[in-house]
């Protein structure tokens, strides 16, 4: 903790992005969480707060007599559809932007109580932290279990436990610590605090009167940790973590090739046309790892053997770059002239496997239409998608027990395990290590909806055989 | 902040630690973080090259406003040192104002780009269109952008749209599907995983690309400051004729007379947003440059829009019924 602190301080010229999401129902006081936070951070500007203090007063929130933020109803700042004010519920994720002098936040706030495997997949996807909520009243709840399993699943690096309403009894420290050692437990079931597999930190939080989420409450004496803000502020982002020690990986969106057709305003301020004649360069966003120029790398392409060259250019709008990291976007010049289109991967050399036309993966099911085996479908993965099979649904997980159940097909918001026959092999990648070339979607040929969640997993008997690093 | 940030900075941003802790010959570990900026820019470049790759014909919104410009300047640098691939496409109101079609031209023309209008008053002309009793016609350009679409079989077309403009845009996705009738569905919308867009669409759907979704405005005016974009004058602080209605600095113009009451003064003022003149009011400010209006922005107390839109006042849902309808 401490390094990546001192880290992150040395290294704040500007402020850097934390994505982090949030897990709870409406009851667990959710909403009145993240309105507490945007309002104390004054992410809140006047105008809206003005609107929301018609509002509360027109609903008589608070009472007679309430002054402050306790006439407020901090709710009421993150309801953002119509039908969601009318029905007091929150239907979609919804997205929150604030800023602190260290860092600038986005927040994807998840519904929980309507079709909260959905959100919170897509909220825990792009998220580098999720808090999760839990009413101190009602303790670790199923829905609790849920949530730190579906965040285990999906390996997002730090987990934030809330226990919420700490007011309503009375800020007592052995309700408070009753509820930690449950998380606890829960999380060591999960797996979560081991094997760099999400670290979960446990805070008493009052998210009403707001104590411990922007400052520490001294109405929590016997709580010595920090208030939630300052975990945002200070945990490591997943780039601080991983990019720099993976290996390079970057998806090809499209090839960089205008034969002549080059920009007027680059021609106009001097570009040598004569130089970017013959110009053809591989564009996409590095994934993982890091580049440098001179590296050996593999090109992936279906239908060709893995090919091994050199970078000999990193571009990025006119500026020739000696390396870039994740996630940044570039483009790439390599010292072959090989044949190379969107959906090929560039990699470090010497890292990765050959593609595969089986695909072994967890599911999490996003669709009121249910998975069959032998349904056809879509798989999206990096810059390729391809058609695909259903082979076999070889198992459901019970997000009460954690146990692997048999299952023949998946419904609405269950997690389970399949396998599937790809039309063409994939550079797939095991999720565990691989957060992007290890995740894919599944998508209806039918409309085109997305189905699920896929995360890539090893082969069976994939271990004991290293011979296709290539 | 304020400082530029050049490729060397981008290179210095990889920071080695302390090689006192990094005892023997052991890889020095790295602190790869980029700005917030820079991830943001990055995310941007990368959902616009997604939709070029995948789409038949994609189209940008460009209408001279901060966030169009700033959209434009991403497509330039994502396909460096080649041109922008695709068309620009501004729905024009009739209500413009006209140094912003003036610089709407020039950068069209300076960037070889090809501009398609879809024009208001031809609908009105046509009878297609009825003016609106309260003058305003930002909630008309739904129909000519729907026709515009149509007409030229765009299948994709970018917007400027950014989540922290209104709690109905808080909502919407980076790739945002449409009907047939060009109409937003808010309850059943695609799942949005990872850094993979589903542009899935059939035939006459088309597809909303917003790729500076995550950005605030200070982050746009942040970014046009190191970038250093040019911008319509009127987004800097300039003296001109106003009056106050509904709380709000209004321009005098043809289409936007003062009722009788209603004094006319001068007082230095800008634009926080650009669109139609009729229901886009000014801001008070000093601020001549790009350096004060970031400093502006960042000290504000208020919403862009609330400050400065009066047709997203009309309800609280206004922003909400028109994105279903087909708006921007």
């Amino acid at each position: 903790m401490s390094t990546e602190t001192s880290l992150l301080e040395s290294g704040l010229r500007e402020s850097t992005l934390f994505r982090f999401a949030t897990a709870g129902s409406v009851d667990d006081g959710k909403s009145t969480l993240v309105g507490r936070l945007l309002h104390d951070s004054k992410a809140i500007l006047a105008d809206q707060l003005d609107a929301v203090a018609r509002t509360s007063a027109d609903r008589g929130f608070g009472g007679a007599g309430a002054t402050g933020t306790q006439a407020i109803d901090l709710a009421l700042l993150t309801d953002g559809l119509r039908a969601e004010r009318e029905q007091g519920i929150t239907i979609d994720v919804a997205y929150r932007y604030f800023a602190t002098d260290r860092r600038s936040f986005i927040l994807a706030d998840c519904p929980g109580h309507v079709q909260y495997t959905k959100n919170t997949v897509t909220g825990a996807s792009t998220a580098d932290a999720v808090v999760v909520l839990i009413d101190a009243r009602k303790g670790v709840l199923e829905q609790t279990r849920r949530h730190l399993s579906v965040l285990q699943l999906l390996r997002v690096a730090h987990v934030i436990v809330a226990v919420n309403k700490i007011d309503l009894v009375d800020f007592r420290e052995s309700v408070f610590r009753e509820i930690e050692t449950d998380v606890q437990k829960v999380a060591r079931e999960l797996g979560l605090g081991s094997d760099g597999i999400a670290d979960v930190v446990v805070i008493p939080v009052s998210a009403l009167d707001g104590d411990n989420v922007v400052d520490r409450s001294d109405r929590t004496p016997w709580y010595s940790g920090p208030a939630l803000l300052e975990v945002l502020e200070t945990l490591p982002a997943a780039d601080e973590l991983e990019s720099h020690l993976e290996s390079f990986r970057f998806p090809v969106q499209l090839v960089i090739r205008p034969q002549g057709a080059l920009a007027p305003d680059a021609v106009a301020a001097g570009l040598d046309v004569e130089a970017y004649r013959d110009y053809r360069a591989y564009a996409g966003q590095i994934t993982e790892g890091t580049v440098k120029l001179g590296d050996k790398v593999t090109v992936l392409s279906p239908g060709h053997e893995p090919r091994i060259t050199t970078v000999t250019g990193i571009d990025f709008a006119g500026n020739d770059l000696a390396e870039a990291t994740a996630p940044q976007s570039v483009a790439i010049r390599l010292a072959d002239e090989i044949d190379i289109a969107r959906g090929d991967t560039i990699a470090a050399a010497g890292t990765v496997r050959e593609s595969s036309a089986d695909l072994y993966a967890a599911l999490c099911w996003l669709s009121p239409k249910p998975l069959r085996e032998g349904a056809k479908v879509i798989v999206k993965h990096g810059t390729r998608t391809v058609q695909a099979l259903v082979r076999n649904v070889t198992g459901k997980l019970d997000l009460a027990t954690f146990n692997v159940e048999a299952a023949s097909s998946l419904e609405l918001n269950d997690i389970g395990n399949a396998q599937l026959r790809l039309a063409a092999p994939l550079p797939l990648e095991n999720y565990l290590h691989h957060r992007r070339t290890g995740a894919f979607l599944v998508i209806d040929p039918v409309d085109g909806n997305t189905l699920a969640a896929g995360l890539v997993k090893d082969h069976p008997g994939d271990h004991e055989d290293e011979r296709y690093v290539i | 902040m304020s400082t530029q940030i050049t490729n060397e900075d981008l290179e210095l941003s990889v920071l080695e630690t302390d090689a006192a802790e990094t005892p023997t010959a052991a890889p020095a570990l790295r602190s790869a973080r980029l700005s917030s900026l820079d991830t943001l820019e990055s995310e941007a470049i990368h959902i616009i090259r997604e939709v070029v790759a995948e789409f038949e014909k994609p189209a940008l919104l460009f209408s001279g406003g901060k966030d169009s410009v700033v959209m434009l300047h991403l497509a330039t640098k994502a396909f460096w040192p080649g041109k922008v691939p695709f068309p620009v496409l501004h729905v024009d109101t009739g209500h413009n104002f006209p140094e912003v079609i003036d610089f709407r031209d020039r950068t069209v023309e300076r960037l070889g780009l090809k501009l398609v209008v879809g024009s208001v008053q031809e609908f009105i002309d046509r009878g297609e269109l009825a003016e609106r009793a309260d003058g305003t016609r930002n909630p008309l350009q739904t129909v000519p952008l729907l026709d515009a679409i149509q007409r030229n079989k765009f299948d994709a077309v970018f917007g400027g749209g950014r989540r922290d403009e209104d709690k109905a845009r808080a909502k919407e996705r980076i790739l945002s599907l449409r009907d047939e009738f060009g109409q937003w569905d808010p309850r059943n919308q695609r799942p949005e995983l990872w850094n993979l867009y589903n542009g899935r669409h059939t035939v006459g759907q088309h597809v909303r690309a917003f790729p500076i979704s995550n950005w605030t405005e200070l982050d746009v005016w942040r970014y046009i400051e190191r970038e250093g974009i040019e911008l319509p004058g009127l987004y800097y602080a300039h003296e001109r004729e106003v009056y106050e209605r509904d709380g709000m600095w209004r321009a005098v113009g043809e289409v936007s007379m003062p009722k009788p009451h209603e004094e006319v003064i001068t007082k230095l003022v800008r634009y926080r947003t650009v669109g139609d003149m009729s229901c886009t009011g000014a801001v008070l400010s000093d601020a001549r440059t790009v350096a004060d209006v970031v400093v502006e922005v960042a000290a504000s107390t208020l919403t862009e829009r609330g400050a400065t839109r009066a047709d997203d006042r009309i309800s609280e849902a206004a922003m909400e019924d028109r994105k279903k309808d087909g708006y921007f």
